[in-house]
């Protein structure tokens, strides 16, 4: 049996825009059907680099990666809607494209008669699409509305009854970019279960996707692609896996910047404004105080000290201050606290609340919060670090300055998570 | 190059079903419908009627009875011009088509030629009512028309893909061609036969309208539904094979820029 996808050495250049460039070209374009071989590497870019894979027959691959890395010009030069530029694609089998739900549908005419144009478009004879039709618009959930112009469509009912047409072509590969997040929940459902479908029928599915839980579940094998080239290919897990690291290392950069961004910003405010009230805007980066001790520097780390910013639920976290007291000091307080981005304090605490005695103080001290398990739920979160009198006068106050986030596998919701476990006793679950 | 004109008799549903649609879409939501196909050439019809009867009087009495005589010129005239103008933009509104699904690009110029001309053939009663009123050009030779109405077919197939694949890449095309066409048409013995004084006093006017392939459809046409005369044989062979030629070329660029046309739209 025949691979149905053989994919090898595609290389996609794109035109950058340079209109001079463009009459010169043109002769070439028409006398050698070539409108590429003339262009300087610095005039194209590349949408592809040598990617090479084959897909079985009856095999469902999913393709991730961040956006613009490719993924959808792979789609379409698998579909045969664009060509590579270097390269060649080799398929067996009746293709059907979900890469637009619904392209060709004329707001004038009616579901029904849009059915029919559809149909032909992808590929269906009339015969075919009038034996089809009743289910087609049973899937689409539009029994009621069918003969109604598709411009009185809600932008929902667009994009089922397009889903719908796609799906009934009964094609052999079937490729999708993205398009399973059409109308609501339930037809959600629909949709997923259509796709369940076509995998007990033992086709080819290929699934461009944002949806890495989607990919886990439903394909045999995963394809990462960055900057148009193959990073990984194999077990979806494993790729979903390094996908999500390098995210979250590119993120840690993202987050290190933003930082040295928001600290310069702040230190340039305190030169021009030297008292900013606390009670101006929550959410602004702030920093107040007489400066008496001042904080110097304040690290957010993993368990041996290196700087982090973007940590998993449910890791371990050390906030780790540096402080300086300019005169000897008796009365004094470090506090933290953790704030999402919503402005709710998820959780604070300083060393008066948990009856640390203050011994006397000067010169430079080292303030070490650790926190074993950060039981944060997924997002942003915001850290506010301070020393001030138990009186709560302050010397130096940082609002808003540090950043981090949390990355979670689990989609648990509320405001942190509390350590807990499932139990069944009677075994109706499992794992 | 063979392959894709074979595919495209594969795709004679497809054709079909987008003029049908085009077609459709066209008048809905119009209370006349698709009695405008007959208002549309009968309207152009009275104000040239106005305009060349009453203000600009100078005519050939070999042009009498003249709502007639610009009738037969008019109408395959508005075909070719109104399938170019669409054609010519058929590519880059049919974008969504090309870029989003598997869809093989020259459906669309050959929509456009082919939905102008069932608007063509639909004008065509209106013309024969013309004539049986003027009791006017009713002769065997009237059904010699047809042959016309396929050469310039083929003649207007091939100027479309060719505008609409290179408009893809020159967008200037689009505005320029609406002022060709301007041109074009008094170029063309539409308003005033080919035998008219003026034309025959200037040698210059002789030779553009001689070189001018539109004259021989024209002629062809005053013919079949006016003088009551045989075409000439030797003007029909070589718009044949003129016009062959003109979609043999037009089909060979089209064939040779469609790849670029999912980058360009």
């Amino acid at each position: 049996m025949p691979a149905a996808i053989t994919a090898e050495n595609i290389t996609k250049l794109y035109k950058r825009y340079a209109f001079k460039r463009q009459f010169l070209t043109f002769k070439s374009a028409i006398l050698k059907g070539d409108l590429f071989k003339a262009l300087k590497p610095e005039e194209s870019f590349a949408a592809l680099q040598n990617v090479s894979f084959s897909v079985e027959q009856g095999e469902a691959l999913g393709i991730i990666g961040n956006n613009g890395s490719g993924k959808s010009t792979l789609l379409k030069i698998i579909a045969g809607i664009t060509k590579p530029t270097y390269g060649k694609v080799i398929t067996h089998g009746k293709i059907s494209a979900l890469i637009e739900l619904g392209a060709g549908f004329h707001p004038e005419i009616s579901g029904k008669e849009n059915i029919f144009i559809n149909g032909i478009m992808l590929g269906l004879s009339k015969k075919e699409i009038a034996n089809k039709l009743d289910e087609i618009v049973r899937f689409a959930e539009l029994e009621d509305f069918i003969n109604a112009p598709v411009k009185t469509y809600s932008s929902g009912m667009f994009m089922r009854l397009g889903f719908s047409i796609a799906v009934n072509v009964n094609p052999d590969l079937l490729l999708i970019d993205e398009v399973l997040a059409v109308g609501d929940e339930a037809f959600g459902h629909k949709c997923i279960d259509k796709m369940m479908e076509f995998r007990r029928k033992k086709k080819t599915i290929l699934l461009v996707t944002h949806s890495l839980p989607m990919v886990e579940k439903f394909c045999d094998r995963a394809i990462w692609l960055k900057n148009g080239k193959i990073q990984a290919i194999g077990n979806p897990k494993e790729v979903t896996d390094a996908y999500l690291m390098d995210i979250a290392s590119q993120e840690e950069k993202a987050s290190q910047q933003q930082q040295i961004h928001v600290l310069e910003t702040v230190k340039a405010s305190q030169e021009t404004q030297p008292q900013i009230s606390p009670e101006q805007d929550k959410l602004q980066p702030k920093r107040w105080g007489d400066r008496q001790a001042e904080i110097k520097e304040v690290i957010m780390a993993d368990v041996n000290n290196n700087p982090k910013h973007v940590f998993s639920s449910g890791e371990p976290m050390k906030i780790i201050m540096k402080a300086v007291a300019y005169n000897k000091l008796n009365d004094y307080v470090f506090g933290i606290g953790i704030i999402n981005s919503e402005g709710i304090t998820c959780y604070g605490t300083n060393t008066n609340i948990e009856e640390y005695e203050p011994l006397e103080w000067e010169g430079f001290a080292t303030i070490e919060c650790f926190i074993p398990e950060l039981n944060l739920i997924e997002g942003t979160y915001f850290l506010d670090v301070a020393v001030h009198k138990q009186s709560g006068y302050p010397f130096d106050y940082h609002h808003n300055l540090y950043s981090f986030k949390v990355r979670s596998r689990i989609k648990d919701v509320g405001i942190a998570r509390l350590p807990h476990e499932w139990r069944f006793p009677n075994n109706i679950f499992k794992k | 190059m063979k392959e894709n004109l074979l595919n495209l008799f594969k795709h004679r549903q497809l054709l079909q079903t987008l003029v049908v649609r085009e077609l459709k879409a066209r008048y809905r939501g119009s209370i006349l419908g698709f009695f405008w196909s007959f208002a549309n050439p009968l309207l152009l019809l009275i104000i040239y009627t106005i305009v060349f009867n009453y203000i600009l009087a100078q005519r050939d009495p070999n042009t009498n009875p003249y709502s007639l005589f610009l009738f037969c010129g008019i109408l395959p005239w508005t075909w070719f011009s109104s399938s170019l103008l669409q054609a010519t933009n058929s590519i880059i509104d049919g974008g969504i088509l090309i870029k989003k699904i598997i869809f093989p690009a020259e459906v669309l110029p050959f929509v456009s030629v082919i939905s102008n001309m069932i608007h063509f053939l639909l004008g065509l009663p209106i013309l024969f009512i013309f004539m049986i009123y003027y009791m006017k050009g009713l002769t065997w030779n009237f059904f010699y028309f047809p042959i016309f109405v396929l050469i310039q077919l083929i003649f207007t197939l091939g100027l479309a893909l060719m505008l609409s694949s290179l408009s893809v890449h020159f967008r200037d095309i689009k505005d320029l061609i609406a002022n060709i066409l301007t041109l074009w048409f008094f170029c063309t013995p539409i308003i005033y036969p080919f035998s008219f004084q003026v034309i025959e006093s200037s040698r210059y006017f002789k030779y553009i309208l001689k070189i001018n392939p539109m004259t021989y459809f024209m002629l062809g046409y005053q013919k079949a539904f006016f003088y009551g005369t045989s075409p000439s044989l030797k003007h029909t062979i070589i718009i044949s094979i003129g016009s062959i030629i003109v979609f043999w070329i037009g089909y060979f660029i089209f064939d040779r820029l469609r790849d670029t046309f999912v980058e360009e739209v």
